[in-house]
């Protein structure tokens, strides 16, 4: 059982700011869900993960400079920049 | 619609530039909600250079309808979230690069469950789409916007995404084909992660030809995807009546409990059919199927959790008037931004993922893709498809299910176990209860696109 604590601290890791009825909601759905994912625990799964079915592993390139978007572009989406950079909230 | 259909109006004189006028007309005065924004401009732009030029390449002049997921240079982009209102890509995935390649015309971007988390196209931003076959009903989803485009006659291609089902649900929903390839067949380059080692872009068309064709054009290695692998077949080429060889197995576990009774005798129907065609078939089973959909929303959530970290508003996407602290910024974006299904997804990856509870879930959830993997490579030795029915049930209401989210989580319960395991799978009609349509699920091995599009393909020409 997770409790409104847990889906508060969920929301701080996530990043997503969750207001008090949000909390209520998301703490019962999310142990029924919870709840269904006990399945997993009937199974003796002895065996390695699988992260992705086709088994390839470092696929390398040469490092060498490609073709690579404009500043302009890579700006072009951005709410707020200033003098060629993405502009963030403060941090000090 | 059908791409042989349209080639035979060029011949005849239509001019690729009045085809498309149609088509925005017809979508401009659609009840479907199936496009969310249209490339009017750009595409006219191109129907007129086709018009002047000759229509070249594998789909000169044909019109397709491109899944929100999917990046498209110049054409907003959202994922019909939020938290991307106004995003415009400053490039083209790899599938956009291969359709402009071979001449095709880009008619806008369809409609979606929000970063494809859904199975009913209800959680998107623009609210939802309806099934053309019964306007107070869903196409299903995500991909719901691009299977009710087809459907409704709006355009003959269109391109979705699959992570647990995205492309095959609303096509077995809309009563058209719809494939998701093999993991690694087609490039993501340019695809909006939502559970990148689940998911695929994958084509819709009215029948099991123009998927073949449109698979052609979009599969093939891209360096830019990493996963991304070399094909080794021609698929329209490859595609025959011929189902002769054809060894079918018949999973017992997809034809379970909450499977409707007019589901399970159509597809058995079509299962006959095929027998009546020269295949054969055996009852096989999968032992660990009832585990799939529990492994695959803690595989999902987990790298969505992962992926949609980045939506920050920073580089691109929504950004509230004035800055206050660092977190307080981006959690108030998010707050604002993502809709409930994406946070309640997020919230339970990130649960699944933290400390103490890795080994219990995510871990957990891998290892038991193993196990769904090798009885989809165990079953598949000695048959070289597997039949089950796309959904356990034909489309529901507007509004029926989305008030409960396991629910409608159960409704993937046979196509999660494909992306799990990673083999291609193509939903095809294979019937109706009273006026919905219904969808046959066809399972190949690992890049045997070729076999289930030929199987496909004898079934749906022994239905006319």
């Amino acid at each position: 059982m997770i409790t409104k604590k847990t889906v508060d601290h969920l929301g701080w890791l996530a990043r997503i700011k969750l207001t008090e009825e949000d909390k209520e909601k998301f703490t019962d759905q999310l142990n029924s869900i919870l709840d269904y994912f006990e399945k997993l625990d009937e199974v003796d799964a002895d065996v390695p993960p699988t992260h992705h079915v086709l088994g390839l592993t470092n696929v390398f390139r040469d490092d060498v400079a490609g073709q690579s978007i404009s500043q302009e572009d890579a700006l072009g989406n951005a709410p707020k920049k200033e003098r060629g950079y993405f502009k963030g909230p403060r941090i000090v | 619609m059908n791409v042989d259909g349209i080639r035979e109006m060029f011949q005849n004189g239509k001019s690729v530039e009045e085809l498309v006028h149609s088509i925005f007309d017809k979508i401009e005065h659609s009840k479907l909600n199936a496009f969310v924004t249209l490339a009017k401009e750009s595409a006219l732009e191109e129907a007129r250079r086709v018009d002047k030029h000759g229509a070249k390449g594998m789909l000169g002049g044909i019109p397709i309808g491109i899944k929100d997921s999917i990046s498209t240079k110049g054409i907003q982009t959202t994922c019909c979230s939020k938290i991307l209102e106004g995003y415009i890509p400053p490039y083209d995935a790899h599938v956009i690069e291969r359709l402009k390649a071979e001449g095709a015309i880009i008619i806008g971007k369809t409609n979606m469950d929000e970063f494809a988390m859904g199975t009913s196209t209800e959680t998107s931003c623009f609210g939802p789409t309806r099934n053309p076959w019964d306007l107070i009903r869903v196409p299903g989803g995500s991909s719901g916007g691009s299977a009710a485009a087809v459907a409704g006659g709006e355009v003959p291609l269109a391109l979705g995404s699959d992570t647990g089902g995205s492309v095959r649900c609303p096509a077995s929903f809309c009563g058209v084909v719809g494939l998701k390839p093999t993991y690694g067949l087609v490039s993501r380059y340019g695809l909006v992660a939502y559970a990148n080692s689940l998911e695929q872009i994958g084509p819709f068309a009215g029948n099991v030809k123009d998927v073949a064709l449109l698979l052609d054009v979009i599969s093939g290695y891209d360096p830019r995807d990493s996963t991304s692998v070399t094909k080794k077949c021609e698929y329209l080429k490859e595609l025959r009546e011929d189902v002769s060889d054809v060894k079918i197995g018949v999973p017992g576990e997809f034809f379970g409990e909450g499977i409707d009774e007019k589901v399970e005798k159509a597809v058995w129907g079509g299962i006959k059919a095929l027998e009546d065609r020269g295949a054969s078939y055996t009852e096989i089973s999968l032992p660990h199927t009832k585990y799939s959909l529990a492994a695959y929303y803690i595989i999902a959530m987990s790298e969505a959790s992962s992926n949609l970290a980045r939506f920050d508003g920073l580089r691109y996407g929504l950004r509230l008037g004035k800055d206050k602290d660092w977190h307080t910024t981006f959690s108030e974006i998010k707050a604002q931004g993502f809709g409930e299904e994406v946070k309640r997804r997020i919230l339970l990856g990130t649960y699944a993922l933290s400390a103490g509870y890795y080994g219990k879930y995510y871990l957990k959830a891998l290892k038991v893709r193993t196990l769904i993997k090798r009885d989809f490579e165990s079953a598949l030795k000695d048959t070289n498809v597997l039949i089950t029915p796309t959904m356990p049930f034909p489309a529901f209401k507007i509004g029926e299910k989305i008030g409960e989210p396991l629910a409608l989580y159960l409704a993937d319960v046979n196509t999660v176990p494909i992306n799990l395991a990673g083999v291609p799978s193509i939903s095809v009609p294979c019937g109706f209860a009273g006026k919905l349509p219904i969808g046959m699920q066809i399972i190949g091995r690992h890049f045997d696109e070729a076999t289930i599009l030929r199987t496909a393909y004898a079934f749906e020409r022994g239905m006319k």
